[in-house]
């Protein structure tokens, strides 16, 4: 008995460092920011009260909060899929033996490595109405100038192609390292078997890369909702809040309005999608994939 | 192990006894970079010049970021009880510092003549943003405004007099329908004028609403007039530029590559900050000239840029060298010397009777022209919630220039929300 308390004592010991770094960093955070959700705004003069669901109401009242959930969830649908797809075509192509291949890896991998800030800044100017890159292409092909980042029908497009761009390629590495993990055995069986190339991606590689798609898949989603620096370089959430999003939105409403009851508000609401989608992954995509 | 520990304490006790045998007084300060070249530099030879001649003072500069990122250091540290001794931060957050009780008046440090002859010895519009309440809050240093930059080649091949910008709305739209370009299949190649409307449209959108005589909020900073019909016609106006003279690309115009499409000759006006004079003199292979803006029923424009704070919480001397510190950089022949090296525009007339800057200006006069716009130029929008009652006018003109709302109703929609947030402020 005696040996057990002190066993319990020593392995808690051994967790407090990491303990006390998750409950300051995580847990104690994530508490304070429920409960300020419940109280107004401190501004100079007047603490913060307790307003009970007002600032909810005033969410659920607030036409930017809609607009800004909306573009997100297109965002998350375009970019997930898209950028999956993507990133297993290239791994299938990259993993074959092709001449300039570790050329090519590196091609995919690059904007993965590049920082955002500076990317968007170059995104910028490829869509340039008049001479960036991309209309110097429509124009050539015969196509009229579009103003890619000022059209409120375009801009949310815009955005969403360059978070595909810069995701693609990170989500190819996972991919590869599965497959160059799968044993040749399946490829030649295949082979002998006269499986078609789709055949054989349809019904052994796909179910074995699964865990991989989770991890990717629960990855993709949580960028695509923390999707922020290349908004604020290049379109500030603009024109009209046509490519706002729910984490910008929310650096709006907490640094630029210092409106710290609804931010704690936005901050709740965004951490119950995000562990909504987390359960959601890990309960029921988890018992449909196949482990090795 | 116990030797190295041993070293370590003596290390550290010899280095407080040394730092409170000097007894400086410790001023932090910190400063965003708005603008290109190597700024950092400048204000760091700044302070250790100002150190060297107050012994008894010792000014640490901390470069923080953009302007943005500077406002959330700070208001985060004086959240936490620590902020730096001063900071330059926007002069329209003047509002937003006073609301958050973390600035004081700069005039609780004005006590001699010569503290209240600097603090008339600013350009009267530079200070317009840092008053209320009978208090002047900040002090100007880096300002800019708004002015047209054109170029003179396209202005020649168009017919046009190189050497006579638009004096006003009806020039604007005549020359800029001479100067607007389209090739065989109707694509323009070469716009007339642009005005960017990304990220801050509320600031450019001043240009036209002061020509139009109206001024978008009251001193006090409580009440705007977004919906005042001066101010419906002035953002009309912006509008029909594109949408019915054609002389203006469509949609939202990125501020980011205006000065890019100036100098690829994809447009023949722009408006632009001052601020983008030496960028533009460096890298465009035209001649171009920097004009005021074009006159509406007046002529208007606003000031832009950042004015230096002292904070709060911070302990009474380190305040008082923080003033000090402010005086000494606001000398005539330090801004002179300021406006070579960044474009800004000198704070006051003083600094433009310096040989410096008179030399500058002799070979370069567009450098005058933010200086005579002046007495002309309004207070930027500033108002209590500051950045949220603009967010309002910015999400508007950016409606009416992209065709989702008419200039009336977003004018209507911006005007419910101003008044919705500045309710508590009445």
């Amino acid at each position: 008995m005696r040996y057990h308390v002190v066993r319990n004592v020593y392995a808690y010991l051994l967790l407090l460092p990491a303990f006390v770094f998750l409950v300051g960093f995580t847990h104690y955070p994530a508490m304070a920011t429920l409960l300020d959700s419940f109280m107004s705004t401190p501004r100079a003069g007047r603490a913060a009260s307790f307003v009970g669901m007002q600032n909810y109401q005033d969410m659920l009242a607030d036409p930017i909060f809609w607009k800004s959930a909306i573009n997100n969830l297109w965002f998350a649908l375009a970019t997930i899929p898209v950028s999956i797809a993507l990133s297993i075509g290239m791994a299938l192509w990259v993993n074959d033996k092709i001449a300039g291949r570790s050329f090519l890896r590196m091609a995919y991998f690059l904007p993965t490595v590049l920082p955002m800030i500076a990317v968007a800044n170059i995104w910028i100017f490829f869509y340039t109405p008049g001479y960036g890159l991309i209309n110097q292409v429509l124009q050539a092909l015969g196509f009229s100038s579009q103003n890619w980042l000022g059209d409120p029908g375009l801009v949310l497009g815009s955005v969403i192609v360059v978070a595909i761009w810069k995701e693609a390629g990170f989500f190819m590495i996972f991919y590869l390292a599965a497959l160059q993990a799968l044993s040749p055995s399946y490829k030649e069986a295949a082979q002998i078997e006269g499986a078609s190339a789709w055949y054989f991606f349809r019904r052994i590689q796909w179910p074995l890369l699964m865990p991989t798609t989770v991890f990717v898949l629960v990855n993709a989603l949580i960028n695509a909702f923390r999707m922020v620096d290349h908004i604020i370089v290049m379109t500030k959430g603009g024109p009209d809040n046509a490519s706002s999003l729910i984490l910008f939105y929310l650096y709006e409403i907490g640094f630029k309005f210092w409106d710290q009851g609804y931010a704690s508000v936005l901050t709740v609401v965004l951490l119950l999608i995000l562990a909504v989608v987390g359960l959601l992954q890990f309960f029921i995509l988890d018992r449909r994939t196949h482990y090795q | 192990m116990n030797h190295v520990l041993t070293k370590i304490a003596a290390a550290t006790i010899g280095l407080c006894l040394s730092a409170a045998a000097l007894a400086k007084t410790e001023i932090s300060f910190y400063f965003p970079v708005a603008v290109g070249g190597p700024i950092t530099k400048t204000i760091d030879q700044y302070a250790a010049d100002f150190n060297k001649e107050n012994p008894e003072l010792n000014v640490t500069p901390v470069y923080s970021g953009t302007y943005q990122e500077t406002i959330v250091k700070v208001l985060t540290a004086h959240k936490a009880g620590k902020p730096p001794t001063a900071a330059i931060l926007l002069s329209t957050d003047t509002f937003t510092l006073a609301d958050e009780d973390a600035i004081v008046p700069i005039d609780n440090f004005v006590k001699t003549d010569a503290d209240r002859a600097w603090m008339k010895s600013f350009f009267p519009a530079f200070m317009l943003n840092g008053q209320f309440a009978n208090m002047t809050w900040g002090v100007p240093f880096q300002r800019s405004t708004v002015v047209l930059y054109w170029n003179k080649d396209l202005f020649k091949e168009a017919g046009l007099d190189p050497n006579t910008p638009p004096k006003n709305w009806a020039e604007t739209i005549s020359m800029g329908q001479k100067l607007t370009k389209k090739d065989a299949s109707g694509n323009v190649t070469q716009w007339g004028i642009q005005v960017p409307s990304s990220g801050f449209p509320y600031w450019l959108f001043q240009g036209f609403s002061t020509q139009n005589d109206a001024i978008l909020a009251n001193p006090e900073g409580n009440q705007v007039k977004y919906d005042d019909p001066n101010v419906v016609a002035a953002l009309q106006y912006w509008v029909d530029l594109s949408k019915k003279y054609g002389i203006h690309p469509s949609g939202v115009v990125e501020w980011g590559t205006t000065p890019r499409d100036f100098m690829e000759k994809k447009v023949a006006m722009i408006w632009t900050t001052t601020g983008n004079l030496t960028n533009i003199r460096s890298n465009a292979k035209f001649d171009f000239g920097v004009a005021m803006l074009p006159e509406g029923k007046r002529r208007g424009s606003p000031t832009g840029g950042g004015n230096f704070f002292i904070f709060k919480k911070a302990a009474g001397p380190e305040q008082e060298g923080a003033y000090k510190f402010a005086k000494w950089l606001t000398q005539p022949e330090r801004a002179a010397q300021w406006s070579i090296d960044t474009g800004y525009v000198a704070v006051s007339p003083a600094a433009y009777e310096t040989p410096a800057l008179q030399k500058y200006a002799a070979d370069f006069p567009p450098a005058l022209v933010a200086r005579d716009q002046l007495p002309f130029a309004v207070a930027e929008l500033s108002t209590h919630d500051n950045q949220r009652v603009t967010k309002a006018l910015n999400d508007g003109l950016q409606a009416a220039l992209t065709g989702t709302k008419t200039p009336e109703q977003a004018m209507k929609d911006a005007q419910a929300e101003a008044t919705r947030l500045l309710r508590p402020y009445k």
